[in-house]
Protein backbone atom coordinates (compact mmCIF):
# COMPACT_ATOMS: atom_id res chain seq x y z
CA UNK A 1 0.00 0.00 0.00
CA UNK A 2 1.31 3.38 -0.64
CA UNK A 3 2.25 5.66 2.24
CA UNK A 4 0.54 9.14 2.12
CA UNK A 5 1.43 10.21 5.39
CA UNK A 6 4.43 9.48 7.47
CA UNK A 7 5.24 10.62 10.92
CA UNK A 8 8.30 10.03 12.21
CA UNK A 9 9.23 11.06 16.05
CA UNK A 10 7.08 13.43 16.11
CA UNK A 11 6.93 14.92 19.81
CA UNK A 12 4.95 18.40 20.29
CA UNK A 13 5.40 20.21 23.71
CA UNK A 14 3.90 23.23 24.99
CA UNK A 15 5.22 26.05 26.88
CA UNK A 16 4.08 24.92 29.80
CA UNK A 17 6.05 22.03 29.35
CA UNK A 18 2.85 19.65 28.94
CA UNK A 19 3.95 17.41 25.96
CA UNK A 20 1.19 16.49 23.86
CA UNK A 21 2.80 14.23 21.42
CA UNK A 22 5.36 12.13 22.74
CA UNK A 23 7.60 10.59 19.59
CA UNK A 24 4.63 9.46 17.35
CA UNK A 25 5.26 7.36 14.71
CA UNK A 26 2.88 6.68 12.01
CA UNK A 27 2.30 5.84 8.58
CA UNK A 28 -1.07 6.70 6.83
CA UNK A 29 -1.96 4.71 3.60
CA UNK A 30 -3.81 6.33 0.71
CA UNK A 31 -7.06 5.55 0.40
CA UNK A 32 -7.58 4.70 3.71
CA UNK A 33 -10.12 6.17 6.60
CA UNK A 34 -7.75 5.54 9.76
CA UNK A 35 -9.18 6.40 13.02
CA UNK A 36 -7.84 8.05 15.61
CA UNK A 37 -9.68 6.85 18.85
CA UNK A 38 -8.58 8.31 22.16
CA UNK A 39 -9.98 10.44 25.11
CA UNK A 40 -10.38 14.26 25.47
CA UNK A 41 -6.55 15.51 25.76
CA UNK A 42 -4.84 12.60 24.23
CA UNK A 43 -3.85 14.32 21.82
CA UNK A 44 -5.66 14.04 18.52
CA UNK A 45 -6.28 17.43 17.68
CA UNK A 46 -2.50 18.66 18.35
CA UNK A 47 -1.39 15.64 16.35
CA UNK A 48 -3.86 17.23 12.80
CA UNK A 49 -2.48 20.49 14.03
CA UNK A 50 0.94 19.84 13.75
CA UNK A 51 0.25 17.80 10.18
CA UNK A 52 -1.68 21.25 8.80
CA UNK A 53 0.65 23.55 10.52
CA UNK A 54 -1.74 24.78 12.69
CA UNK A 55 0.87 24.01 15.22
CA UNK A 56 4.34 24.15 15.39
CA UNK A 57 6.08 20.85 15.71
CA UNK A 58 9.27 20.35 18.72
CA UNK A 59 10.58 17.64 16.50
CA UNK A 60 9.97 14.75 14.51
CA UNK A 61 9.18 14.56 10.95
CA UNK A 62 5.79 14.92 9.48
CA UNK A 63 5.62 14.13 5.13
CA UNK A 64 2.43 14.18 2.80
CA UNK A 65 2.52 12.58 -0.28
CA UNK A 66 6.68 12.93 -0.05
CA UNK A 67 6.52 16.66 1.18
CA UNK A 68 7.72 17.32 4.08
CA UNK A 69 5.64 20.01 6.12
CA UNK A 70 7.62 22.63 6.83
CA UNK A 71 10.59 22.66 4.15
CA UNK A 72 8.18 21.65 1.52
CA UNK A 73 4.62 23.40 3.26
CA UNK A 74 3.76 24.05 -0.46
CA UNK A 75 3.12 21.28 -1.41
CA UNK A 76 2.34 19.60 1.35
CA UNK A 77 -0.32 21.72 2.33
CA UNK A 78 -1.86 21.47 -1.29
CA UNK A 79 -2.74 17.97 -0.51
CA UNK A 80 -4.19 18.57 2.87
CA UNK A 81 -7.70 19.48 3.67
CA UNK A 82 -9.20 19.92 7.26
CA UNK A 83 -12.50 19.92 8.95
CA UNK A 84 -12.29 21.21 12.21
CA UNK A 85 -13.78 20.37 15.42
CA UNK A 86 -15.27 23.78 15.62
CA UNK A 87 -17.80 25.24 13.08
CA UNK A 88 -15.68 28.23 12.95
CA UNK A 89 -17.31 30.63 10.08
CA UNK A 90 -17.32 34.34 9.05
CA UNK A 91 -20.69 34.30 10.00
CA UNK A 92 -22.75 36.52 7.16
CA UNK A 93 -20.70 35.10 4.12
CA UNK A 94 -22.28 33.47 1.54
CA UNK A 95 -22.00 29.60 1.59
CA UNK A 96 -20.96 29.68 -2.23
CA UNK A 97 -18.49 32.75 -1.29
CA UNK A 98 -16.83 31.31 1.64
CA UNK A 99 -16.15 28.04 -0.80
CA UNK A 100 -14.84 29.65 -3.28
CA UNK A 101 -12.30 31.23 -1.06
CA UNK A 102 -11.28 28.57 0.48
CA UNK A 103 -10.67 27.15 -2.88
CA UNK A 104 -8.38 29.94 -4.07
CA UNK A 105 -6.40 30.84 -0.59
CA UNK A 106 -5.39 26.96 -1.66
CA UNK A 107 -4.02 28.47 -4.99
CA UNK A 108 -6.24 26.79 -7.06
CA UNK A 109 -8.08 28.45 -9.95
CA UNK A 110 -11.60 29.16 -9.45
CA UNK A 111 -13.54 26.24 -10.99
CA UNK A 112 -17.49 26.97 -10.92
CA UNK A 113 -18.30 23.57 -12.24
CA UNK A 114 -16.33 21.49 -9.69
CA UNK A 115 -17.89 23.61 -6.40
CA UNK A 116 -21.53 23.12 -8.19
CA UNK A 117 -20.52 19.57 -8.02
CA UNK A 118 -19.23 19.28 -4.83
CA UNK A 119 -21.93 21.33 -3.29
CA UNK A 120 -24.73 19.39 -5.19
CA UNK A 121 -22.99 16.31 -3.65
CA UNK A 122 -22.84 17.73 0.15
CA UNK A 123 -26.73 18.66 -0.72
CA UNK A 124 -25.51 22.25 -0.17
CA UNK A 125 -26.50 23.18 -3.62
CA UNK A 126 -30.15 25.23 -2.55
CA UNK A 127 -28.56 26.89 0.13
CA UNK A 128 -25.56 28.41 -1.48
CA UNK A 129 -26.81 32.25 -1.47
CA UNK A 130 -27.51 31.88 2.08
CA UNK A 131 -25.60 33.21 4.63
CA UNK A 132 -23.65 30.64 6.51
CA UNK A 133 -25.56 31.85 10.42
CA UNK A 134 -28.61 31.64 9.17
CA UNK A 135 -28.00 27.92 8.24
CA UNK A 136 -28.51 24.86 11.20
CA UNK A 137 -25.50 23.14 12.72
CA UNK A 138 -25.79 19.86 10.42
CA UNK A 139 -25.81 22.16 7.74
CA UNK A 140 -22.67 24.25 8.65
CA UNK A 141 -20.68 20.85 9.60
CA UNK A 142 -21.66 20.54 5.23
CA UNK A 143 -20.12 23.71 4.45
CA UNK A 144 -16.91 23.01 6.53
CA UNK A 145 -16.48 20.03 4.29
CA UNK A 146 -17.15 21.56 1.63
CA UNK A 147 -14.60 24.21 2.02
CA UNK A 148 -11.85 21.75 2.98
CA UNK A 149 -12.99 20.01 -0.29
CA UNK A 150 -12.86 22.79 -2.03
CA UNK A 151 -9.28 22.55 -3.58
CA UNK A 152 -9.55 18.94 -3.85
CA UNK A 153 -7.34 17.47 -1.95
CA UNK A 154 -5.86 13.87 -1.18
CA UNK A 155 -6.52 13.90 1.99
CA UNK A 156 -8.81 14.90 4.85
CA UNK A 157 -8.75 15.42 8.30
CA UNK A 158 -12.08 15.70 9.95
CA UNK A 159 -11.94 16.19 13.78
CA UNK A 160 -14.73 15.01 15.67
CA UNK A 161 -16.77 15.24 12.63
CA UNK A 162 -20.35 14.24 14.66
CA UNK A 163 -19.60 15.95 18.22
CA UNK A 164 -22.79 16.89 19.19
CA UNK A 165 -24.63 16.39 16.16
CA UNK A 166 -27.81 14.10 16.30
CA UNK A 167 -28.07 10.31 15.68
CA UNK A 168 -29.65 10.91 12.14
CA UNK A 169 -27.39 13.63 11.25
CA UNK A 170 -24.43 11.01 12.10
CA UNK A 171 -25.66 8.51 10.33
CA UNK A 172 -25.93 11.11 7.22
CA UNK A 173 -22.51 12.02 7.86
CA UNK A 174 -20.93 8.97 8.35
CA UNK A 175 -22.75 8.09 4.55
CA UNK A 176 -21.02 11.30 3.14
CA UNK A 177 -17.62 10.44 4.22
CA UNK A 178 -18.07 6.95 3.15
CA UNK A 179 -18.72 8.30 -0.22
CA UNK A 180 -15.50 10.52 0.08
CA UNK A 181 -13.14 7.51 0.53
CA UNK A 182 -15.00 6.26 -2.51
CA UNK A 183 -13.72 8.59 -4.25
CA UNK A 184 -10.42 8.40 -3.71
CA UNK A 185 -9.68 10.90 -0.57
CA UNK A 186 -7.77 9.57 2.51
CA UNK A 187 -9.41 10.20 5.59
CA UNK A 188 -7.83 10.96 8.94
CA UNK A 189 -11.07 10.49 11.43
CA UNK A 190 -10.85 11.72 15.03
CA UNK A 191 -13.56 10.63 17.16
CA UNK A 192 -13.93 9.37 20.71
CA UNK A 193 -17.36 7.83 19.30
CA UNK A 194 -16.45 3.88 19.22
CA UNK A 195 -19.27 3.45 17.37
CA UNK A 196 -17.85 6.10 14.83
CA UNK A 197 -14.55 4.25 14.52
CA UNK A 198 -16.16 0.71 14.38
CA UNK A 199 -18.39 1.31 11.46
CA UNK A 200 -16.22 3.71 9.71
CA UNK A 201 -12.49 2.78 9.70
CA UNK A 202 -10.51 0.64 7.83
CA UNK A 203 -7.88 1.19 10.37
CA UNK A 204 -7.76 2.53 14.25
CA UNK A 205 -4.99 4.34 16.33
CA UNK A 206 -5.68 4.38 19.77
CA UNK A 207 -4.19 7.62 20.88
CA UNK A 208 -3.58 8.48 25.45
CA UNK A 209 -1.13 11.00 26.38
CA UNK A 210 0.40 11.93 23.53
CA UNK A 211 1.04 8.25 22.72
CA UNK A 212 0.11 5.98 20.63
CA UNK A 213 -0.59 2.77 21.91
CA UNK A 214 -1.67 0.38 19.29
CA UNK A 215 -2.60 0.53 15.54
CA UNK A 216 -4.26 -2.26 13.39
CA UNK A 217 -6.91 -3.03 11.28
CA UNK A 218 -10.19 -2.63 12.87
CA UNK A 219 -10.71 -6.46 12.27
CA UNK A 220 -7.05 -8.01 13.42
CA UNK A 221 -8.04 -5.68 16.37
CA UNK A 222 -11.21 -6.72 17.53
CA UNK A 223 -9.99 -10.26 16.60
CA UNK A 224 -7.02 -9.65 18.45
CA UNK A 225 -8.44 -8.03 21.80
CA UNK A 226 -11.52 -9.66 21.97
CA UNK A 227 -12.40 -11.98 24.79
CA UNK A 228 -15.71 -14.01 24.30
CA UNK A 229 -18.27 -15.00 27.27
CA UNK A 230 -20.24 -18.48 27.48
CA UNK A 231 -23.44 -17.67 29.05
CA UNK A 232 -24.54 -21.09 30.49
CA UNK A 233 -28.45 -20.87 31.55
CA UNK A 234 -29.86 -23.54 33.98
CA UNK A 235 -33.12 -24.96 35.34
CA UNK A 236 -32.03 -24.52 38.68
CA UNK A 237 -30.93 -21.31 40.64
CA UNK A 238 -27.56 -21.27 41.78
CA UNK A 239 -25.94 -20.44 44.54
CA UNK A 240 -22.68 -21.78 44.51
CA UNK A 241 -20.24 -22.95 41.96
CA UNK A 242 -19.06 -26.98 42.82
CA UNK A 243 -15.74 -27.42 43.70
CA UNK A 244 -15.37 -29.52 40.17
CA UNK A 245 -15.58 -26.39 38.38
CA UNK A 246 -13.56 -24.35 40.19
CA UNK A 247 -10.53 -24.30 37.53
CA UNK A 248 -13.04 -22.93 35.01
CA UNK A 249 -13.08 -19.41 37.11
CA UNK A 250 -17.32 -19.19 36.40
CA UNK A 251 -18.78 -16.20 37.22
CA UNK A 252 -22.91 -16.31 38.73
CA UNK A 253 -25.05 -13.87 36.66
CA UNK A 254 -27.33 -11.45 39.04
CA UNK A 255 -30.32 -13.39 38.66
CA UNK A 256 -28.54 -16.59 39.87
CA UNK A 257 -29.98 -18.71 36.87
CA UNK A 258 -26.71 -18.39 34.59
CA UNK A 259 -23.22 -19.51 34.28
CA UNK A 260 -20.55 -17.37 32.40
CA UNK A 261 -17.17 -18.36 31.34
CA UNK A 262 -14.74 -16.03 29.76
CA UNK A 263 -12.42 -17.09 26.65
CA UNK A 264 -10.38 -16.47 24.02
CA UNK A 265 -11.56 -18.06 20.35
CA UNK A 266 -8.27 -17.27 19.08
CA UNK A 267 -7.33 -20.03 21.19
CA UNK A 268 -6.86 -23.71 20.28
CA UNK A 269 -8.23 -25.18 23.20
CA UNK A 270 -11.06 -22.91 24.35
CA UNK A 271 -11.69 -25.04 27.07
CA UNK A 272 -15.59 -25.52 26.19
CA UNK A 273 -16.01 -29.28 25.72
CA UNK A 274 -14.55 -29.81 29.21
CA UNK A 275 -16.43 -27.18 31.00
CA UNK A 276 -19.64 -28.65 29.19
CA UNK A 277 -18.51 -31.77 30.37
CA UNK A 278 -17.96 -30.97 34.16
CA UNK A 279 -21.07 -29.67 34.16
CA UNK A 280 -23.22 -32.55 33.28
CA UNK A 281 -21.09 -34.62 35.81
CA UNK A 282 -22.63 -31.82 38.48
CA UNK A 283 -25.86 -32.69 37.74
CA UNK A 284 -27.04 -29.24 36.36
CA UNK A 285 -29.85 -29.33 34.11
CA UNK A 286 -28.76 -27.31 30.80
CA UNK A 287 -31.47 -25.19 29.56
CA UNK A 288 -29.31 -23.04 26.57
CA UNK A 289 -26.38 -21.95 25.86
CA UNK A 290 -24.88 -18.65 23.96
CA UNK A 291 -22.03 -16.40 23.19
CA UNK A 292 -21.69 -12.73 23.53
CA UNK A 293 -18.51 -10.99 22.16
CA UNK A 294 -16.66 -7.82 23.10
CA UNK A 295 -17.43 -5.11 21.33
CA UNK A 296 -14.34 -2.31 20.52
CA UNK A 297 -15.20 -0.09 23.44
CA UNK A 298 -14.61 -2.67 25.52
CA UNK A 299 -11.83 -2.87 24.04
CA UNK A 300 -10.86 0.47 24.20
CA UNK A 301 -11.47 0.99 27.94
CA UNK A 302 -9.00 -2.67 28.53
CA UNK A 303 -6.38 -0.67 26.26
CA UNK A 304 -6.82 2.93 28.49
CA UNK A 305 -6.79 0.96 31.37
CA UNK A 306 -3.77 -0.98 30.80
CA UNK A 307 -1.88 2.13 30.23
CA UNK B 1 7.21 31.95 -6.26
CA UNK B 2 4.70 34.29 -4.38
CA UNK B 3 1.42 32.74 -4.41
CA UNK B 4 -0.89 35.40 -6.11
CA UNK B 5 -3.84 34.04 -5.97
CA UNK B 6 -3.95 33.54 -2.13
CA UNK B 7 -2.97 36.80 -1.79
CA UNK B 8 -5.74 38.00 -4.14
CA UNK B 9 -8.01 35.64 -2.16
CA UNK B 10 -7.44 36.89 1.14
CA UNK B 11 -7.46 40.66 -0.47
CA UNK B 12 -10.95 40.79 -2.08
CA UNK B 13 -12.33 39.04 1.07
CA UNK B 14 -11.40 41.77 3.53
CA UNK B 15 -12.44 43.92 0.62
CA UNK B 16 -15.86 42.75 0.34
CA UNK B 17 -16.52 43.26 4.36
CA UNK B 18 -16.21 46.64 3.30
CA UNK B 19 -18.50 46.34 0.83
CA UNK B 20 -20.79 44.86 3.52
CA UNK B 21 -20.50 47.56 5.52
CA UNK B 22 -20.30 50.34 3.38
CA UNK B 23 -21.86 53.12 5.63
CA UNK B 24 -19.62 52.72 8.63
CA UNK B 25 -16.72 52.17 6.46
CA UNK B 26 -17.72 55.41 4.45
CA UNK B 27 -19.87 57.82 5.86
CA UNK B 28 -18.91 57.73 9.49
CA UNK B 29 -15.41 58.99 8.85
CA UNK B 30 -16.05 61.41 6.14
CA UNK B 31 -19.05 62.79 8.63
CA UNK B 32 -16.48 63.06 11.58
CA UNK B 33 -13.88 65.01 8.79
CA UNK B 34 -16.83 67.22 7.85
CA UNK B 35 -17.55 68.38 11.73
CA UNK B 36 -14.20 69.14 12.14
CA UNK B 37 -14.05 71.29 9.29
CA UNK B 38 -17.42 72.94 10.20
CA UNK B 39 -15.89 73.35 13.67
CA UNK B 40 -12.06 74.44 13.39
CA UNK B 41 -12.04 75.34 9.79
CA UNK B 42 -14.68 77.68 9.89
CA UNK B 43 -16.41 78.27 12.97
CA UNK B 44 -13.02 78.84 14.99
CA UNK B 45 -10.85 78.58 12.13
CA UNK B 46 -11.62 82.31 10.80
CA UNK B 47 -9.81 83.52 13.95
CA UNK B 48 -6.68 81.21 13.79
CA UNK B 49 -3.57 82.31 11.52
CA UNK B 50 -0.77 80.33 12.10
CA UNK B 51 1.44 81.00 8.75
CA UNK B 52 0.57 84.00 6.96
CA UNK B 53 -0.05 82.09 3.39
CA UNK B 54 -2.29 79.45 4.12
CA UNK B 55 -5.75 79.86 5.09
CA UNK B 56 -6.65 78.24 8.46
CA UNK B 57 -9.00 75.72 7.10
CA UNK B 58 -6.35 74.77 4.49
CA UNK B 59 -3.76 74.14 7.14
CA UNK B 60 -5.74 71.44 8.79
CA UNK B 61 -6.95 69.01 5.99
CA UNK B 62 -3.73 67.29 6.08
CA UNK B 63 -3.57 66.36 9.58
CA UNK B 64 -7.27 65.92 9.44
CA UNK B 65 -6.41 63.41 6.54
CA UNK B 66 -3.29 61.84 9.04
CA UNK B 67 -6.15 61.77 11.84
CA UNK B 68 -8.69 59.66 9.88
CA UNK B 69 -6.54 57.55 7.92
CA UNK B 70 -4.45 56.55 10.70
CA UNK B 71 -7.21 55.60 12.61
CA UNK B 72 -9.52 53.44 9.48
CA UNK B 73 -6.12 51.93 9.08
CA UNK B 74 -5.39 50.55 12.38
CA UNK B 75 -9.14 49.53 12.71
CA UNK B 76 -9.14 48.01 9.32
CA UNK B 77 -6.26 46.04 9.90
CA UNK B 78 -6.13 44.85 13.38
CA UNK B 79 -10.17 44.05 12.87
CA UNK B 80 -9.03 42.33 9.81
CA UNK B 81 -6.62 39.51 11.78
CA UNK B 82 -8.21 39.68 14.77
CA UNK B 83 -11.95 38.70 13.72
CA UNK B 84 -11.01 35.49 12.20
CA UNK B 85 -8.83 34.83 15.54
CA UNK B 86 -12.05 35.62 17.37
CA UNK B 87 -14.11 33.52 15.14
CA UNK B 88 -11.75 31.25 14.84
CA UNK B 89 -11.23 30.65 11.08
CA UNK B 90 -7.77 31.62 11.26
CA UNK B 91 -6.79 27.28 11.33
CA UNK B 92 -7.63 28.12 7.50
CA UNK B 93 -5.17 30.33 6.62
CA UNK B 94 -2.53 28.89 8.75
CA UNK B 95 -3.19 25.47 6.70
CA UNK B 96 -2.68 27.12 3.39
CA UNK B 97 0.26 26.68 1.29
CA UNK B 98 0.63 30.34 1.85
CA UNK B 99 3.68 32.37 3.25
CA UNK B 100 3.43 35.12 6.27
CA UNK B 101 4.73 37.35 4.11
CA UNK B 102 1.69 36.82 1.35
CA UNK B 103 -0.49 36.41 4.41
CA UNK B 104 0.67 40.46 5.73
CA UNK B 105 0.06 41.58 1.65
CA UNK B 106 -3.42 40.58 1.54
CA UNK B 107 -4.47 41.58 5.05
CA UNK B 108 -2.59 45.12 4.96
CA UNK B 109 -3.06 45.62 1.42
CA UNK B 110 -6.57 45.44 1.86
CA UNK B 111 -6.99 47.57 4.72
CA UNK B 112 -4.22 50.30 3.28
CA UNK B 113 -6.66 50.56 0.14
CA UNK B 114 -9.84 51.28 2.62
CA UNK B 115 -8.03 53.46 3.93
CA UNK B 116 -6.27 55.14 0.48
CA UNK B 117 -9.61 55.80 -0.88
CA UNK B 118 -10.66 56.99 2.35
CA UNK B 119 -8.23 59.80 2.37
CA UNK B 120 -9.10 60.41 -0.94
CA UNK B 121 -12.60 60.74 -0.53
CA UNK B 122 -11.91 63.28 2.48
CA UNK B 123 -9.58 65.30 0.14
CA UNK B 124 -12.25 65.54 -2.02
CA UNK B 125 -15.02 66.77 0.68
CA UNK B 126 -12.48 69.45 2.19
CA UNK B 127 -12.51 71.16 -1.17
CA UNK B 128 -15.88 71.85 -0.76
CA UNK B 129 -14.98 74.17 2.28
CA UNK B 130 -11.58 75.58 1.01
CA UNK B 131 -10.12 75.93 -1.51
CA UNK B 132 -7.32 73.29 -1.87
CA UNK B 133 -4.16 73.62 -4.28
CA UNK B 134 -1.81 70.99 -3.68
CA UNK B 135 1.56 71.61 -4.92
CA UNK B 136 3.33 68.30 -5.53
CA UNK B 137 -0.04 65.87 -5.87
CA UNK B 138 2.56 62.92 -6.82
CA UNK B 139 4.54 62.91 -3.52
CA UNK B 140 0.98 63.70 -1.46
CA UNK B 141 -0.19 60.30 -3.40
CA UNK B 142 2.82 58.65 -2.37
CA UNK B 143 2.79 59.94 1.52
CA UNK B 144 -0.78 59.24 2.03
CA UNK B 145 -0.20 55.67 0.35
CA UNK B 146 2.92 55.39 3.00
CA UNK B 147 0.92 56.34 5.75
CA UNK B 148 -1.72 54.15 5.06
CA UNK B 149 0.65 51.28 5.00
CA UNK B 150 2.48 52.29 7.97
CA UNK B 151 -0.81 52.08 9.95
CA UNK B 152 -2.28 49.17 8.57
CA UNK B 153 0.82 47.44 9.54
CA UNK B 154 1.01 48.78 13.11
CA UNK B 155 -2.94 47.15 13.35
CA UNK B 156 -2.01 44.01 12.19
CA UNK B 157 0.60 44.09 14.74
CA UNK B 158 -2.14 45.30 17.03
CA UNK B 159 -4.56 42.40 15.62
CA UNK B 160 -2.48 39.68 16.18
CA UNK B 161 -1.33 40.99 19.85
CA UNK B 162 -4.76 41.24 21.49
CA UNK B 163 -6.57 38.96 22.80
CA UNK B 164 -9.86 40.49 23.03
CA UNK B 165 -12.12 43.90 21.68
CA UNK B 166 -10.75 45.98 24.62
CA UNK B 167 -7.31 45.46 23.62
CA UNK B 168 -7.84 45.97 19.78
CA UNK B 169 -9.43 49.69 20.90
CA UNK B 170 -6.66 51.05 23.49
CA UNK B 171 -4.49 51.17 21.44
CA UNK B 172 -5.95 53.56 18.62
CA UNK B 173 -7.76 55.32 21.07
CA UNK B 174 -4.99 55.89 24.48
CA UNK B 175 -2.38 56.15 21.99
CA UNK B 176 -2.93 56.95 18.29
CA UNK B 177 -5.36 59.47 18.69
CA UNK B 178 -3.30 61.85 20.98
CA UNK B 179 -0.19 61.54 19.32
CA UNK B 180 -2.01 62.84 15.94
CA UNK B 181 -3.48 65.67 18.11
CA UNK B 182 -0.22 66.30 19.64
CA UNK B 183 1.83 65.96 16.40
CA UNK B 184 0.71 69.03 14.62
CA UNK B 185 -2.17 68.23 13.03
CA UNK B 186 -4.05 71.39 14.15
CA UNK B 187 -1.31 73.78 14.98
CA UNK B 188 2.72 74.23 13.91
CA UNK B 189 4.76 73.30 17.20
CA UNK B 190 6.39 76.97 17.05
CA UNK B 191 3.16 78.13 19.00
CA UNK B 192 4.44 75.75 21.87
CA UNK B 193 6.68 75.89 24.87
CA UNK B 194 10.28 74.94 24.31
CA UNK B 195 9.88 72.10 26.63
CA UNK B 196 6.68 70.81 24.74
CA UNK B 197 8.25 71.67 21.56
CA UNK B 198 11.02 69.44 22.57
CA UNK B 199 8.59 66.10 23.73
CA UNK B 200 6.99 67.22 20.17
CA UNK B 201 10.41 65.81 17.97
CA UNK B 202 10.02 62.42 19.70
CA UNK B 203 6.15 61.70 18.60
CA UNK B 204 6.63 60.14 15.01
CA UNK B 205 3.07 61.53 13.77
CA UNK B 206 4.60 64.75 13.60
CA UNK B 207 7.31 64.03 10.97
CA UNK B 208 3.99 62.51 9.00
CA UNK B 209 2.20 65.30 9.31
CA UNK B 210 4.88 67.46 8.69
CA UNK B 211 5.96 65.74 5.25
CA UNK B 212 2.03 65.29 4.06
CA UNK B 213 1.94 69.37 4.54
CA UNK B 214 4.89 69.83 2.78
CA UNK B 215 3.69 67.90 -0.15
CA UNK B 216 0.23 70.21 -0.23
CA UNK B 217 2.05 73.76 0.87
CA UNK B 218 5.41 73.15 -0.49
CA UNK B 219 6.59 74.08 3.22
CA UNK B 220 6.53 71.90 6.40
CA UNK B 221 8.07 72.07 9.67
CA UNK B 222 10.89 69.46 9.34
CA UNK B 223 12.90 69.05 6.10
CA UNK B 224 10.75 66.57 3.95
CA UNK B 225 13.62 63.47 3.42
CA UNK B 226 13.82 63.69 7.30
CA UNK B 227 9.83 63.16 7.31
CA UNK B 228 10.06 60.17 4.23
CA UNK B 229 12.83 58.11 6.06
CA UNK B 230 10.38 58.62 9.66
CA UNK B 231 7.60 57.17 8.05
CA UNK B 232 10.22 54.62 6.21
CA UNK B 233 11.54 53.72 9.95
CA UNK B 234 8.63 52.99 11.15
CA UNK B 235 7.43 50.69 8.15
CA UNK B 236 11.05 48.92 8.72
CA UNK B 237 10.18 48.46 12.18
CA UNK B 238 6.65 46.96 11.82
CA UNK B 239 7.84 44.59 9.75
CA UNK B 240 10.77 43.61 11.59
CA UNK B 241 7.83 42.81 14.65
CA UNK B 242 5.55 41.15 11.94
CA UNK B 243 8.89 38.70 11.44
CA UNK B 244 9.11 38.16 14.65
CA UNK B 245 5.51 37.48 15.52
CA UNK B 246 5.12 34.84 12.76
CA UNK B 247 8.97 33.19 13.38
CA UNK B 248 7.95 32.83 17.00
CA UNK B 249 4.12 31.98 15.99
CA UNK B 250 3.39 34.66 18.96
CA UNK B 251 -0.09 34.91 19.78
CA UNK B 252 -1.26 32.61 16.28
CA UNK B 253 0.01 29.10 16.71
CA UNK B 254 0.03 26.88 19.73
Amino acid sequence: MQTIIEIKNLRKIYKDNKVALDDVNLNIFKGEIIALLGPNGAGKTTLISNICGISSITSGDIKVNGFDVVDNYREARKCIGIVPQELSFEPFEKVINTVNFSRQLFGKKPDEKYIENLLKKLSLWDKKDQIIRSLSGGMKRRVLIAKALSHEPDVLFLDEPTAGVDVELRKDMWNTIKNLQNSGVTIILTTHYIEEAELMANRIAVINNGKILLIDKKDNLIDRMSKKTLIIHTNSKINKIDKALGKFKLRISKDKKNLEYDYSPNKKKTGITTLLNEIKKTGIELIDVQTKQSNLEQIFVEILKND
Amino acid sequence: MINFRSIKAIYIFEMSRTFRTLIQSLVSPILSTVLYFIVFGTAIGNNINFTNEIPYGAFIVPGLVILTISMQSVNNASFGIFFPKFLGTTYEILSAPISYVEIVIGYVGASATKSFCLGLLILMTSTFFVDLDIKFPILMLCMLLLSCVSFSLLGFIIGIVSDNFEQINFVPMIIITPLVFLGGSFYTIDVLPDFWQTITLFNPIFYLVSGFRYSFFGTGEVNIIISIFSISLFILLCIIIIWRIFKTGYKIKT
